[in-house]
């Protein structure tokens, strides 16, 4: 209990963060209409790939020849997942381009 | 004001540290801004880019500004060859795949997140805080996050994995009771492999690691198990759900290096992907309890009552019945994306404009392997918005449609859930084919949809049936059409 609420007390700051987040993603998204859900899944998808900041931050202390192993692969991953996540959401915006109307 | 000052005087911080923060802050904005963009269709391109800059600008001041013990990031070559390298393949992929393989990328790029969080979670183990354990014990919530983070950052990465396999066909589904007691063990075993590790006291992580292993190995054949029950009607629930498992996971990460820009980024997808989930579940007027575990299409006691005769029709007389039709109705599935049959049908609805025949299209918000993944593909095909119709609204006018053409399309069509109270999909809200004057069912083969039940709508009365592949079969109705 006495753990809890000191861990309360010291990370104060963040936890407001983490609820106002919480509300907030949930407001942002409610409203999207069903055409885009494919996208906006896609594009989120390449958002949770911010992961790859902790992947940089291990190999850039990296010493041991595992920890560098491991932490190229995470940063090699998380690339795909960013690089790979906007692009192909991307590609599916492009087609979503207001055309010119046909009579 | 006494306070702020002596606090300053306490803490040492660099120009460098403030920038930095002041980029993640902005980054975090970015994501935010990028987010909203992303959900209205005349911004969500931008949206994404905006996106895409706040990603690369938290990357490069990570790169050039971050310190963790007063140590700059080292390493660059590695960090630079693993960036490029995942550039590359990363830019490959998506260029590369067709369109219909979409739903499956997502799911398998998903899984590389997850498979980061993962690592991460194994790589900062070892150097869990040590005045936090004298403290506490390894009950304290650093241990908490990099558990969970291990664990769900697992399961998301091998449950993406498996998604991607079945969706791409290669893994079958295994249905069996059996395995949902099998999974439910494993979920308690997890929780309690947790309780028993942070209730070790005082203890060097390190000495902890091979426990931590079989903690990984648990979690991971959970992610398999997870989802291999579950039938296709319910994969879009899936991704969608282990996308927020992985958006989860990003912000544990973020919490673990008191990151901002990791912290909002994973917490806005979570909460995003879980709203997403909630929709489709919605769409499906079922639980998410139900579809994670697997109860879809499991049980099979369908009543299998007397089901009728099938009747074809030529190309040559459908296109003559579309040709004098007032109002046509397009009901497209996953057949439709199979098929890459999008073009010939937009071709087709051309055609019939043409003879002052009135086409629409009739999406059911699951129809195809993902939510909107029919809007897609008829994008790619140039079909106009307006053509696009919610099923609630199709539905409103379905009396009036000459003809309801049914291209690749099954369980949304099957009338069974809103007759059958036995039917596995009884409940689900359906684009009413049966309403309509005629229904044309083009299909490969007499096969079951992916929730593997049978479909009376193909032995009505008002139904006959085009057997073959879209593709080959609209092409023919086009070319008659544009005879007569």
């Amino acid at each position: 209990m006495e753990a809890i609420l000191e861990f309360i007390y010291v990370n104060s700051e963040t936890i407001f963060g983490i609820i106002l987040s919480i509300f907030l993603g949930i407001e942002v998204i409610s409203h999207v209409p069903a055409v885009l859900h494919t996208p906006l899944m896609s594009g989120a998808n390449a958002l949770s790939g911010v992961v790859i900041i902790g992947a940089i931050i291990i190999l850039g202390h990296a010493e041991s020849t595992f920890s560098i192993v491991m932490g190229f692969l995470a940063v090699f991953l998380g690339t795909l997942n960013v690089v790979g996540g906007f692009a192909v959401t991307d590609r599916m915006l492009e087609m979503f381009k207001k055309k010119p109307k046909k009579d | 004001m006494d306070k702020i000052i002596e606090f300053t005087k306490n803490i040492q911080f660099t120009l460098g540290d403030s920038v930095l923060e002041i980029i993640y802050l902005f980054a975090a904005v970015l994501f935010i801004l990028g987010l909203k963009m992303l959900s209205h269709p005349d911004t969500a391109r931008r949206g994404n880019f905006i996106a895409a800059i706040g990603m690369i600008l938290a990357i490069a001041g990570t790169l050039i500004l971050h310190k963790q013990g007063g140590q700059r990031i080292g390493n660059m070559g590695y960090i630079f060859g693993a960036l490029t390298l995942g550039l590359v393949v990363g830019l490959v992929i998506a260029r590369k795949v067709k369109m219909t393989k979409m739903p499956e990328l997502v799911s398998f790029f998903n899984g590389m997140g997850g498979a980061v969080a993962t690592i991460i979670a194994l790589m900062e183990f070892p150097n869990i805080d040590k005045e936090l354990i004298e403290l506490h014990g390894m009950l304290n919530f650093q241990t908490l996050v990099i558990f969970l983070s291990l664990v769900i950052g697992s399961v998301s990465f091998t449950g993406s994995m498996i998604a991607f396999g079945k969706l791409d066909g290669f893994i079958k589904d295994i249905r069996s009771k059996s395995l949902r007691y099998v999974n439910m063990v494993l979920l308690l075993a997890i929780f309690g492999f947790v309780a028993f590790l942070m209730m070790q006291g005082r203890i060097d992580p390190k000495d902890l690691m091979p426990y931590v292993f079989i903690l990984l190995g648990v979690s991971l054949l959970y992610g398999v198990l997870f989802v291999m029950p579950i039938g296709g009607a319910d994969m879009p629930v899936v991704i969608s759900l282990l996308n927020s498992f992985t958006g989860v996971t990003a912000a544990m990460a973020g919490f673990l290096y008191g990151n901002l820009a990791m912290l909002t980024g994973g917490i806005l997808v979570g909460s995003a992907g879980t709203i997403l989930t909630i929709l489709m579940c919605k769409a499906m007027n079922r639980s998410l309890f139900n579809v994670i575990i697997g109860a879809f299409g499991g049980g099979g006691e369908a009543v299998q009552n007397e089901l009728g005769t099938i009747k074809e029709i030529s190309e040559t007389d459908l296109a003559i019945l579309l040709s004098y039709s007032r109002k046509v109705v397009v009901i497209p599935g996953y057949g439709l994306a199979v098929a890459q049959a999008q073009f010939l049908a937009h071709e087709l609805d051309v055609l019939l404009e043409g003879k002052g025949v009135e086409v629409k299209y009739a999406i059911h918000p699951v129809a195809g392997r993902m939510p909107g993944h029919m809007n897609v593909l008829l994008a790619e095909a140039d079909v106009p918005y307006d053509k696009l119709v919610e099923s609630d609204k199709a539905n409103e006018d379905m009396d009036n449609v000459d003809v309801a053409v049914v291209v690749g399309a099954n369980d949304v069509v099957n009338p069974a859930a809103e007759e059958d109270p036995s039917s596995p999909i009884y409940g689900m809200p359906i684009v009413k084919a049966l309403k309509a004057k005629n229904i044309i069912v083009l299909k490969r083969g007499m096969g079951k949809g992916y929730a593997a039940i049978e479909n009376n709508l193909f032995y009505h009365d008002k139904t006959r049936m085009l057997f073959g592949n879209a593709k080959d079969t609209l092409q023919r109705v086009v070319k008659e059409v544009e005879n007569m």
